[in-house]
């Protein structure tokens, strides 16, 4: 009896990878199609950074419904086609080579930099029109065919600075994650930029992923005289950061950068120490913007929850896409996109933005201050 | 008899590569099939270098993904700043990434190789997240961005060689005097150190050997990609390289090469069942090790093909 049960199971699982199988092929026949335009995604679905994949890919299908249900571009619909790279190089690569297969005729990804990387050393073969949406590392755009939505790392860390110093502090204490390429280049730029704008770098503190204690940095920062205290990572470290040094009473005003985004949920709601914690985000969901407003009630409507900055990063590169294909008048060519894309001005929700030839965004950053259990954005 | 069966395997490469090569270069094959051969064929050099280990010598370590990034990252650090032609540079990158490979293996086999089982298998684990530990934290080698710009010059051509290279040599030193030793030890030390086997020697060179082979996969790795993370080789990577061997059969050349397939191409081909696709890969590796190892199905397995031989035959 348990003999065919297990029979059974087996045959059935090797049906349903038959099914896999076969679903490719049938893809490809579709191909050539002039009145669809194919987009393919890349992103982690699954996986440790599997919530940046999902949102993003969330965030292009708002994007791509909308343009669907105003009649398409140049009379063409849009067509999203998402594969998983579970936030690894030769997968992300695997995943192109099977959207190339399903003849997709720009790519919007990957969503993590080193994927993305990887991913643009394949589509500059093939020529294809390249944005990612959220892929932050200098490298990222390096080849010609390649466009960003999102700042990049050092950006950010300049920004910040300036900012800081905007705000009559001088003196910064700062604690950045070593083992994390995102907080090492924030850092660094900020390092950088805050001493050549005048200001002193009291404390630099490290620790490396999965650190949970930061009392042994904190110490050292309280009794180096900071004013200020600068925090480039991530929001779940963030949250043991702000808690330890409310406990050791340290008092300093915090900044960030777009790493925070989801500090709140983090701490449950509730944002005591973090009170007036500042960063830098494209995206905040509470801003009284009407395109921002209506983006987050169709997301909440549809997926039942707020859009983060990489959802946005997500529809605006959709958006992106939309533009270049007008200014094309339709041409679906690689190169009249690429072309094109210099050409465009995106009313983006992270911004008003022009792309130049190095395929980096030009776009003004936007501050959010945590108030009240909430974040709010200003200008 | 041994000539004749050699001749076989040899046929056999050489009719594969022609299979492989007539696929490509006439765009049968699909893209997403094109692009997995190197993936495919890293893995089967992986995966027959670790059974070496843990087939072979019966010793489990968890640290191959530590010996396969310090190779890499050797090797196309070679390939990064010298700028010789590609026909030079690669045969010296894979020959440099695979002796750096061995030289970590035989730093590491002198304090580990006194452990036995589980402890070895923690020592070379941690051994692993060191090596990951300090590549995210040198900057020369890129830290935790990685190390960019490798010129991709892998192809399906070099990889296809290099698999059989290690094929070659991994297959004859098991067949071989050394091979037999590793054996020995594997299923009882006491005797095979009382016949005068040096357990000690036996047990470095086969994981020295294994470092080696692992380092120039990983050298492979790293062209055909161009982009080295440290993340990438943490130990779940490590892990899904024992489970090839694992699947394949302990100190089974064969069976690890066709585990390295299935394992590497399933995921991809259950691309289209998206959301339910880790979960459906998990569910097939579940049946998959049940069907090759547990005896009641095994011999269920048996019934079923000897029956099929019998029809056949009739």
């Amino acid at each position: 009896m348990l003999k065919r049960f297990l029979a059974l199971a087996m045959a059935g699982t090797m049906a349903l990878t038959m099914v896999g199988c076969g679903g490719s092929g049938a893809n490809e026949s579709a191909e050539g199609g002039s009145d669809v335009i194919k987009i393919g995604g890349i992103g982690p679905l699954t996986g440790d950074a599997a919530s940046y994949g999902v949102s993003t890919k969330n965030g292009a299908e708002i994007a791509v419904e909308e343009i669907n249900a105003a009649g398409g571009v140049e009379g063409m619909q849009m067509e999203l086609l998402f594969e998983d790279d579970e936030c690894d190089e030769q997968k992300s690569v695997n995943a192109y080579s099977t959207l190339m297969d399903q003849g997709i005729n720009v790519l919007v990804g990957s969503v993590t930099s080193a994927c993305s990387i990887a991913v643009s050393g394949e589509s500059q073969k093939d020529g294809i029109l390249q944005i990612t949406p959220s892929g932050s590392a200098k490298e990222c755009t390096a080849t010609p065919n390649a466009f960003r939505i999102c700042f990049t790392d050092p950006l950010q860390g300049q920004v910040m600075a300036e900012y800081i110093q905007q705000q009559g502090l001088s003196k910064a204490a700062v604690i950045y994650n070593n083992g994390d390429e995102y907080s090492k280049g924030i850092h660094d730029a900020f390092v950088e930029k805050f001493a050549e704008l005048g200001g002193q770098i009291v404390a630099d503190e490290s620790f490396t992923t999965g650190d949970v204690d930061f009392k042994t940095q904190l110490t050292k920062i309280k009794s180096s005289g900071a004013d200020c205290l600068f925090l480039p990572f991530y929001y779940t470290e963030v949250a043991y950061v702000s808690e330890q040094a409310a406990s050791l009473g340290l008092g300093l005003p915090m900044f960030g950068c777009d790493g925070w985004d989801g500090v709140i949920k983090q701490l449950n709601g509730d944002t005591t120490n973090i009170e007036g914690g500042t960063f830098l985000t494209p995206f905040v969901p509470t801003d009284s913007d009407e395109k921002i407003q209506a983006f987050v009630s169709a997301y909440n409507e549809k997926f039942g929850a707020d859009p983060d900055q990489f959802a946005a990063d997500g529809y605006d590169a959709i958006y992106a896409i939309k533009l270049a294909v007008e200014q094309t008048g339709g041409d679906l060519s690689n190169d009249a996109l690429i072309d094109a894309m210099t050409k465009i001005t995106l009313n983006g929700l992270t911004g008003d933005m022009t792309f130049d030839e190095n395929g980096e965004p030009n776009k003004s950053a936007k501050v959010a201050v945590i108030e009240n259990g909430a974040y709010t954005a200003k200008n | 008899m041994k000539n004749k069966k050699n001749i076989v395997y040899m046929a056999v490469a050489i009719a594969v590569y022609l299979l492989l090569f007539a696929l490509v270069e006439t765009g049968t094959a699909s893209r997403q099939m094109q692009n997995l051969i190197v993936p495919v064929l890293v893995n089967i050099i992986l995966a027959v270098s670790l059974n070496l280990i843990v087939g072979f010598l019966g010793e489990l370590t968890l640290g191959h993904a530590g010996f396969m990034s310090v190779g890499a990252y050797a090797g196309c650090m070679f390939t990064v700043y010298c700028d010789l032609p590609v026909y030079a540079e690669l045969p010296i990158a894979f020959v440099i990434g695979g002796l750096t490979a061995a030289a970590f293996g035989f730093i590491i086999g002198i304090p580990a190789l006194r452990l036995k089982g589980d402890y070895l298998a923690i020592v070379t684990l941690g051994f692993g997240e060191i090596i990951r530990s300090i590549l995210n934290s040198m900057d020369i080698v890129g830290g935790s961005g990685g190390l960019k710009g490798i010129e991709k010059s892998g192809n399906y051509t070099v990889a296809y060689v290099l698999t059989i290279i290690t094929l070659i040599v991994i297959s004859n030193v098991i067949h071989s005097c050394h091979g037999r030793s590793i054996k020995a030890i594997r299923d009882n030390v006491i005797a095979a150190e009382s016949v005068g086997v040096n357990v000690v020697y036996y047990k470095m060179f086969a994981f020295v050997l294994s470092a080696f082979f692992a380092g120039v996969a990983g050298v492979l790795y790293g062209q055909n990609l161009g982009i080295l993370k440290p993340a990438t080789f943490d130990f779940n990577k490590s892990i899904e390289i024992l489970v090839m061997v694992v699947l394949g059969g302990m100190g089974n050349i064969k069976g690890s090469i066709i585990a390295a397939i299935i394992l590497t191409v399933l995921p991809e081909l259950l691309r289209d069942l998206a959301d339910y696709r880790m979960l459906f890969y998990a569910l097939a590796l579940i049946i998959m090790m049940l069907f090759s190892s547990n005896p009641t199905l095994v011999e269920f397995r048996q019934r079923i093909f000897s029956r099929r031989k019998r029809e056949v035959e009739r």
